[in-house]
């Protein structure tokens, strides 16, 4: 059964014209569903959180899987992101007449967190491993203690009544952007010199790759991508604050990240959309629905010590969820392979290999 | 022609000496070789002239470039290549990857054409793909391009190091012990194979082993280390006879 159904996976993967195919559907239905109520608001939503996190931690997966590095501050790129593109939708662009205008906000908003990625990846060039995880993470706190102090942006109270501009096709379009710009990267020159870094980066300088660029120049696009989907966040929750960007956040796309398995593009594109709906189908209200056919007896205990407080169980849970995937699933979903469709053909042509190998190049 | 050109340098680890006045006059075209007792700072002079380590005192010149204070990255590209005494590679990455990434210096288009992958992107790409996987044909490797390079035996990921080394497309050539772990039928090969590469890629090459047989067989000057100091320097024939290399390898003489 398995073998069967692997056999058809690898045949429909090897069909590459599916791809654009499949993208023409997918934007005809992101189109399609929010103008004709296809599915209900509630599950449209879901939809688009679904769309943001895959943006985060495909982006991220730049730096944590395929560098080899742990940075902690993706939330606090996307805050700058979410930030900077308020502002100007709210002070600056007239989107109220020019509605079109909002992807320039989105656009401005991953600029300045790259921009600030740059600044995030000088610490790389000297400092590894556990010391900068330890770098970035006071990156994060240095950025949320900024806003929470300049009160001409709101401060700690945040910034209230966003214009709900993010729909369905635009998160489907960045959804695609983020994806095609970051797959480009690592299969190219830059990409492979990411991963020589991991491998071992005194032996990839010694190869002529210049490490510091090729740093740079992967912050950059990591960063750039957080402060798109921090734009998108803004512009659907229409609040932000803070305290939405702090290190809780920063832990949920750690879990995509390595749920869906390092190196791997179609694994983030897995573990965002498995860990968002999973986060969902752990709200009071829906597991309560879940476990309604259980005795009182049984419910009514459940219910009013675990299933009321999930809430505040979710932040024992999930860091939890974290530790056990990196314990016993460091591979996550599809660690170290990639889809077929993924890899340019080239690529494919030049070193075609059974999957299971274990190099960045498995396909699946 | 001189192509590499080392004066006086010194290198400290701390308090520690580990290079002593270090000369160097590599022409072009050289084999030489580099023996000495362990310590006696062979792969620290690799390391200096590719920048691993930046000289305490004195000069590197690659054809008249001052070499001391760049990066490795800057001095590869200059087209010196290297191998590593412990295999290096890039273990976890397929075979024709290893050889793509020495590739970098060589291939010329921009980030924004790798973002989009515009512009010459394609044809860089295709020509890094052609050029990988002739190396790999003429090193026996190319029906393993996809394998991941730790899988592969011993022998073979040593062959994989010195075709990413050429990969680089280097004039000069640092081999770091490439006869580590050999038995004496495999130097035999190896020593036809430097010869035949030496050829090939028109190389001048310098290279660190402690088999004897090697560097007596194939190298036209040798250079004898220890303690950071050269202790003699000159055919195969001459060095054999020097007292003082016997004596730094055997120990001293019987007295009387």
């Amino acid at each position: 059964m398995n073998a069967m159904l692997r056999n058809t996976w690898e045949r429909v993967m090897a069909q590459r014209w599916l791809l654009p195919v499949l993208l023409v559907i997918g934007f005809g239905l992101a189109v399609a569903i929010p103008e004709y109520n296809l599915f209900n608001k509630y599950v449209q939503l879901v939809m688009m959180y679904v769309g943001i996190n895959i943006i985060l931690a495909v982006s991220l997966n730049l730096v944590n899987g395929y560098m080899g590095e742990f940075s902690l501050a993706h939330a606090g790129f996307m805050a700058v992101g979410a930030y900077t593109a308020t502002l100007l939708t709210q002070k600056v662009l007239p989107v109220a007449a020019y509605p079109g205008l909002f992807p320039v906000a989105v656009l401005v908003g991953g600029l300045a967190a790259a921009l600030l990625g740059l600044i995030v990846a000088v610490p790389s060039f000297k400092v590894r491993g556990d010391y900068l995880a330890i770098i970035t993470l006071a990156f994060l706190m240095i950025v949320k203690s900024l806003i929470e102090n300049i009160d001409a942006i709101g401060g700690p109270r945040g910034i209230p009544g966003i214009k709900r501009l993010t729909t369905l096709p635009w998160v489907f379009f960045w959804v695609v952007v983020s994806i095609w710009v970051v797959r480009n990267f690592v299969y190219s020159k830059y990409g492979r010199g990411v991963l020589s870094i991991r491998e071992d980066e005194i032996a990839s300088d010694l190869m002529t790759v210049n490490t510091r660029r090729v740093k740079f120049l992967a912050f950059m696009v990591s960063s750039l991508f957080a402060g798109v989907a921090g734009a998108l966040f803004a512009h659907l929750l229409q609040f932000i604050s803070p305290r939405v960007f702090d290190i809780i956040k920063t832990t949920d796309i750690l879990i995509m990240v390595y749920l869906g398995g390092i190196a791997s593009i179609g694994g983030s594109i897995l573990g965002a959309t498995v860990y968002t709906v999973l986060l969902e189908l752990l709200r009071p209200s829906t597991v309560a629905a879940l476990l309604s056919w259980l005795p009182a007896i049984l419910f009514d205990p459940l219910n009013e010590h675990f299933i009321r407080h999930l809430g505040v169980w979710r932040m024992v849970i999930m860091p939890l969820a974290l530790v056990l995937v990196m314990l016993y699933w460091p591979r996550g979903m599809m660690g170290l392979r990639e889809f077929r469709w993924f890899i340019p053909k080239r690529d494919l042509d030049a070193q075609d290999r059974p999957v299971g190998y274990g190099g960045r190049h498995d396909a699946a | 022609m001189t192509l590499l050109e080392a004066t006086k340098v010194k290198h400290f680890f701390g308090g520690l000496c580990a290079v002593a006045d270090f000369n160097l006059d590599l022409r072009a075209g050289d084999l030489m070789g580099i023996i000495g007792p362990n310590g006696a700072g062979k792969t620290t002079i690799f390391n200096l002239i590719t920048g691993v380590y930046r000289a305490s005192e004195g000069s590197i010149r690659l054809r008249g470039i001052e070499l001391v204070g760049k990066t490795p990255h800057q001095i590869t590209a200059l087209r010196v290549g290297r191998t590593f005494q412990n295999i290096r590679l890039f273990r976890d990455l397929s075979v024709l990857d290893n050889v793509r990434i020495a590739h970098y210096a060589q291939v010329r288009y921009s980030p924004l054409e790798a973002l989009f992958h515009l512009g010459r992107y394609r044809r860089e790409e295709e020509r890094v793909i052609a050029n990988s996987q002739r190396l790999l044909r003429i090193f026996k490797l190319d029906h393993l391009a996809g394998e991941t390079a730790k899988n592969l035996p011993y022998g073979s990921q040593r062959r994989l190091e010195i075709a990413r080394a050429l990969a680089i497309d280097p004039e000069l050539l640092l081999l770091d012990e490439p006869a580590a772990g050999m038995n004496p039928n495999e130097i035999d090969q190896l020593m036809e194979f430097i010869q035949w590469i030496r050829q090939e890629f028109k190389l001048t090459i310098l290279l660190i082993e402690h088999q004897m047989k090697l560097v007596m067989g194939i190298c036209e000057r040798i250079k004898v280390l220890d303690f950071g100091e050269t202790l003699a320097e000159g055919p195969p024939a001459a060095i054999q006879n020097d007292p003082k290399v016997l004596e730094a390898y055997l120990g001293e003489g019987p007295v009387g």
